[in-house]
């Protein structure tokens, strides 16, 4: 008889929690002279990485992550078994180009900015369900292509409202094994999709962080535990604003996350790199997580690590035609053994 | 009834967010944004009337020394952008440095070098209007518009 991992609306459990073995980040320069360059694997030294377009800086940045995540297993690429991976660019380009050149069986997903915390807990679902041993969950995003993309060209000269967000150049890369050393993921909560009305596009933060409060509600209460269970519970890319957000929400919800609680858009960069609100971009998040969060669990800094990357559900067209922004936020929990 | 309630439910708690997004965003430097516009906005005036104030000394005729003026105003719009200088002159002034011709030469040429990687036909030729299309649309219907009136009038 299949016995029954979820717990509660939006919850689940894995009873073989998934070990990440080994973790991989790439950053751009700008995120290089913030205050974690000590913690990423690789600083590139321009924006291009030997390639003539952002777009293929971008998959290369991608690609280099999934390698060198696997190199430090001593894996070769084809020992992986899946790639879960996801980007910010139309038909996610990046990643299906990435998983071309990896020649790893794929399959793209999109989250927005929350994708990393979305590959990660489809990949520990796929491993906890005995369908592989070893899975890559992978994302990445690059300031001036997604600046094409959702904004203006990259020389136009605009000025920004204080509350927009800067979006990251990095990739992060986890590699999922049944067994092995290292922190183990435990459960996840998967976000629903929440609009409470923002169509303001430089205010990202504030479109995201009601779901970012829903996906935490609900992941306490279907697990029953009190906030103060983790030692570090981290939203994705709220930035200044949203994490101000967020907080008057937990109140208004009755949870008391802090003083445990931050943001890696907060936290990627120094108040001076001139990111208005702070970072954003799937890269956000996973460099925050592949860099210095799974550093400071290995150390012993962090036991527990609520990890809930957010995602904005922006889209251009949609936005013109006068649609709101929806948010979601997936929640995962990793845990020392 | 019931859908009615929740709708109305949801309203209320959409405007309430709102509210609270309100009182949380930050409040842009309005006086000092202004002051850098201001400036920015009026330094390319002066620039371009020294220009034309020069042309006019060496005997252009008022016409001819206007449009050589706008034409090399839009030049160093342009020459900037390339040089990659005019985006950080936009990040501080604003509209001072948006609404002059200089400006428009910006956002045509930023557009040029931004595409220019999709080819010279689906990129440059394509979207090379894509921010300042709707400016020369518009202006060319009004002026359309007001030849039409012009012409009534006479």
């Amino acid at each position: 008889m299949t016995t029954f991992k979820k717990t509660g609306m939006q919850t689940i459990n894995f009873d073989n929690p998934p070990v990440i073995t080994s973790w991989a980040c790439l950053v751009g320069p700008k995120e290089g002279e913030g205050p974690w360059a000590k913690d990423f694997d690789r600083i590139l030294a321009d924006y291009l990485f030997d390639e003539d377009s952002w777009e293929k800086a971008e998959n290369k940045l991608l690609r280099e992550t999934v390698k060198l995540a696997l190199t430090k297993q001593d894996l070769q690429t084809m020992e992986a078994e899946l790639l879960l991976a996801g980007d910010l660019l139309n038909q996610t380009i990046s990643s299906n180009y990435a998983a071309r050149e990896l020649n790893i069986p794929y399959l793209g997903l999109y989250g927005a900015c929350s994708t990393m915390a979305e590959s990660l807990l489809i990949g520990a679902m796929m491993i906890d369900g005995g369908f592989f041993n070893r899975v890559v969950s992978a994302t990445c995003s690059h300031h001036y292509s997604a600046e094409r993309q959702f904004r203006f060209p990259v020389e136009q000269g605009v000025q920004l409202a204080a509350s927009a967000q800067w979006t990251a150049t990095a990739a992060g890369a986890i590699v999922l094994q049944v067994k092995g050393q290292g922190p183990r993921v435990t459960c996840a909560t998967i976000g629903r999709v929440i609009d409470m009305g923002v169509d303001d596009t430089n205010n990202m933060g504030a479109a995201m962080a009601p779901a970012a409060v829903s996906t935490i509600k609900a992941h306490f209460a279907d697990k029953g535990l009190n906030s103060d269970y983790y030692d570090l519970i981290v939203t994705g890319d709220l930035g200044a604003v949203g994490m101000n957000l967020a907080k008057e929400l937990f109140v208004q919800e009755g949870l008391v996350p802090a003083p445990n609680y931050s943001d890696c858009g907060v936290l990627l960069y120094d108040g001076l790199q001139g990111v208005n609100a702070g970072g954003s971009g799937c890269g956000c998040s996973a460099s925050m997580l592949c860099g210095p969060l799974l550093k400071k669990m290995i150390n012993g800094e962090l036991n527990r690590l609520l990890f809930v990357a957010t995602g904005a559900l922006m889209s251009p067209t949609a936005s013109f035609q006068g649609e709101t922004i929806p948010g979601i936020a997936h929640a995962v929990a990793i845990e020392n053994a | 009834m019931y859908e009615e309630k929740n709708e109305a439910l949801k309203a209320a708690e959409k405007q309430e967010y709102k509210d609270l997004v309100n009182r949380v965003k930050p409040k842009p430097p309005l006086l000092v944004n202004c002051l850098w516009a201001f400036g920015v906005g009026g330094l390319i005036c002066l620039i371009g009337q020294l220009f034309l104030n020069y042309l006019l000394n060496i005997g252009m005729n008022k016409a001819d020394a206007g449009s050589a003026t706008a034409v090399i105003m839009i030049f160093i719009g342009a020459l900037l952008t390339g040089l990659g200088v005019y985006d950080k002159i936009g990040e501080k002034a604003g509209a001072g440095s948006i609404v002059p011709i200089t400006g428009f030469a910006n956002v045509i040429v930023a557009s040029a070098m931004e595409f220019k990687k999709e080819g010279y036909i689906f990129g440059v030729g394509a979207r090379i209007f894509s921010i300042a299309g709707p400016t020369l649309l518009f202006g060319f219907v009004a002026s359309v518009l007001i030849g039409l009136v012009a012409l009534i009038i006479k």
